[in-house]
């Protein structure tokens, strides 16, 4: 007996080893880029050709980390100490919040790259179950009779707020500015949602894995990847004629390239997702590109062109002012949303 | 013995037939439910898309790495936190003193505490805007989003395990056998090596299995402070979600089944040292005595 203990106790012994063994990444420069939940795909592909590319153009070899999760909760880890050198979040006030505490990226970051720093945008569109049973084709469709709705938690995702404010442009156009009626529409929308993730990739899991709800509203490339994952007769996309402008911005992280020495290839990073190789890759992952002209039109096919109302709009006059007004502790969302007892 | 029992005294709950299989039934039926059918669908789901997808996951140079970051965590975490409990468990139960009480409660806090609100401790501790985090920057020291942070964040939650198995069978076995190799001369070190240990190898061990499980399968506070970077920061638990979430339900149940494969060797490991600790804990005692001299 003691003899098996001896043995796998070598057993143990030789598994820690060859753990401890595996082999180690070696790089010349490592960049980290803190990104949010729906970028896991896009990023991976576009690292691989970034790499490819410095390593032709400049000689040198780059690894790129990547780490994902709620765009608040990258921006928070950044705070905290996280040493990325680049930041690709979901939301302007997400960079303006590192910018304000312990401004590790300088306030003047959204004009230092094309189109605010948005390299791509995308919007919000409706992921229904196969042949569309309730017959959903615009906003006015989701508070109609049994219909209930798949989103995340404004309060946590990036990616609900922009749910919400497109659920929004569409009332303000459709009520006249009416407050009271937008306010009601919003409240009753709120009301038929059976769960609040709080990520968008978790409100997708739970739509397509878990089957809850009629209609996922979800970020475009998150709806076409869905189809992709899940198998394209499980689902259909609907594109509703008014949705919102989202225009996820990105950033180099002053305070950590200027410490880690990074800043050249940090910087080379970033200005790639403007090159024809970056535009097309993430149209290819149903982002909107920044720049159309430069990408294969079929690409482009997938993308149809419909009224996009941007943050900036009269109705919400920039993000400054919509995050405390709506989403802020007591703002329009508090005020709407009771959960479901 | 029941028989012996319920013979005078009036029938208890549970003696009659009937409810006896009742009661029995639920706890069956609860038990499958709640533990058994999870555990089966792990491992049916882990094989699901075949044998190939579920070498290929723990073939991954991110799954291997975040097994290393597991066990290397567990390598740390388990041997400080076996020393703190045995020194508090011996520090309780063998003597007096002032604030006995308070640190009782200190220890007993991390059970109490949700996971996740250590985590965000630790933040406001040692984030950059926490209140060590500019001096750890200035010197450079590395804590969060590192795995010096993920260790001390698995070693909180799992600080009261060992000592919470050790203090009630210290408690019970009293001082007497310390009392008496002490007045033969021993050492204080020769008393605790050779009269207290022995009594408590195998509650001690036991700690130190349920320990080791938790480390390896503690997610919330790690969760926080790790980071999340990919094949640098993850452990286990946090693969498993991060693989879920990339719509790889394939590989993270196969990762979740290395997890669930750990907790089995646990059991297992209890259940064998439960046997043995019943079995010998009377040896030991006298055994104990005669090495007192």
């Amino acid at each position: 007996m003691s003899k098996n203990i001896c043995t796998l106790r070598f057993a143990i012994a030789g598994v820690l080893a060859s753990l401890l063994m595996a082999p180690a990444v070696h790089a010349d420069t490592t960049l980290l880029n803190a990104s949010y939940d729906p970028t896991r795909e896009f990023y991976k592909d576009f690292n691989a050709a970034f790499a490819k590319h410095y390593k032709a153009q400049a000689g040198e070899t780059v690894t790129i980390q990547q780490s994902h999760g709620g765009s608040g909760k990258q921006a928070r880890s950044v705070i905290d100490g996280l040493e990325a050198d680049v930041v690709t979040l979901a939301l302007e006030s997400d960079i303006d919040a590192i910018v304000q505490n312990g401004g590790k990226i300088k306030p003047d970051w959204r004009a230092r790259l094309g189109n605010n720093s948005s390299p791509y945008t995308s919007t919000i569109v409706f992921l229904v179950r196969k042949g569309n049973p309730k017959g959903i084709k615009n906003w006015g469709d989701l508070v109609k009779g049994d219909v209930k709705i798949v989103t995340p938690n404004p309060k946590t995702s990036g990616g609900a707020r922009w749910n919400y404010l497109a659920a929004w442009a569409w009332a303000n156009e459709e009520f006249k500015g009416d407050q009271a009626k937008i306010k009601a529409y919003i409240a009753d929308l709120y009301k038929r949602a059976p769960v609040l993730d709080s990520g968008a990739r978790g409100s997708t899991v739970t739509f397509a894995q878990r089957e809850i709800g009629d209609v996922l509203l979800a970020w475009e490339n998150e709806a076409f990847l869905a189809g992709e994952e899940f198998g394209k007769d499980a689902f259909e996309i609907v594109v509703p004629p008014i949705s919102i402008l989202a225009e996820p911005p990105v950033a180099v992280v002053d305070a950590n390239v200027d410490a880690k020495g990074t800043r050249k290839v940090a910087e080379a990073y970033l200005n790639y997702l403007y090159s024809d190789e970056g535009q097309n890759l993430a149209a290819k992952h149903f982002y909107r590109p920044a720049n159309r002209a430069v990408v294969k039109p079929e690409l482009l096919k997938a993308l149809p062109d419909i009224k996009l109302v941007t943050i900036d709009d009269p109705q919400f006059g920039g993000w400054k002012k919509t995050q405390p007004e709506h989403f802020g502790d007591g703002g329009i969302f508090d005020q709407i949303y009771k959960p479901a007892r | 013995m029941s028989a012996v029992a319920s013979h005078k005294k009036p029938p208890r709950v549970g003696d009659g037939p009937v409810f006896r299989r009742l009661l029995i039934g639920i706890v069956l039926s609860l038990g499958a439910l709640l533990i058994l059918a999870p555990l089966l669908v792990i491992g049916h789901e882990a094989f699901k898309q075949g044998v190939k997808v579920y070498t290929s996951t723990l073939n991954h140079p991110d799954t291997r790495h975040a097994i290393m970051m597991t066990v290397i965590t567990a390598l740390i975490a388990v041997p400080v936190n076996t020393a703190f409990g045995v020194a508090a468990a011996w520090a309780i139960t063998k003597f007096d003193f002032r604030g006995k009480r308070l640190l009782l409660v200190v220890i007993e806090i991390p059970f109490s505490v949700s996971p996740i609100v250590a985590g965000v401790a630790y933040l406001f501790v040692y984030g950059l805007q926490g209140l060590f985090g500019p001096w750890l920057d200035a010197h450079d020291i590395k804590i969060l989003f590192a795995l010096p942070g993920i260790v001390l964040a698995s070693m909180f939650v799992t600080a009261p395990f060992v000592a919470r198995e050790l203090i009630p069978l210290m408690q019970a076995q009293g001082r007497d056998l310390e009392e008496a190799a002490t007045s033969l001369g021993a050492s204080g070190w020769r008393t605790f090596f050779s009269v207290t240990l022995p009594n408590v190898k195998w509650a001690l061990l036991y700690g130190v299995v349920l320990c080791n499980a938790r480390v390896m399968g503690e997610f919330g506070a790690v969760s926080i402070v790790s980071g999340n970077i990919r094949g640098q920061t993850n452990t286990l638990p946090l693969h498993i979600e991060l693989l879920y979430h990339d719509y790889q339900a394939a590989g993270a149940f196969a990762s979740a089944s290395i997890l669930a494969l750990l907790a089995v060797f646990t059991i297992i490991a209890k259940v064998a040292l439960e046997r043995r600790g019943a079995g010998r804990r009377k040896a030991q005692a006298t055994d104990a005595v005669s090495t007192g001299h």
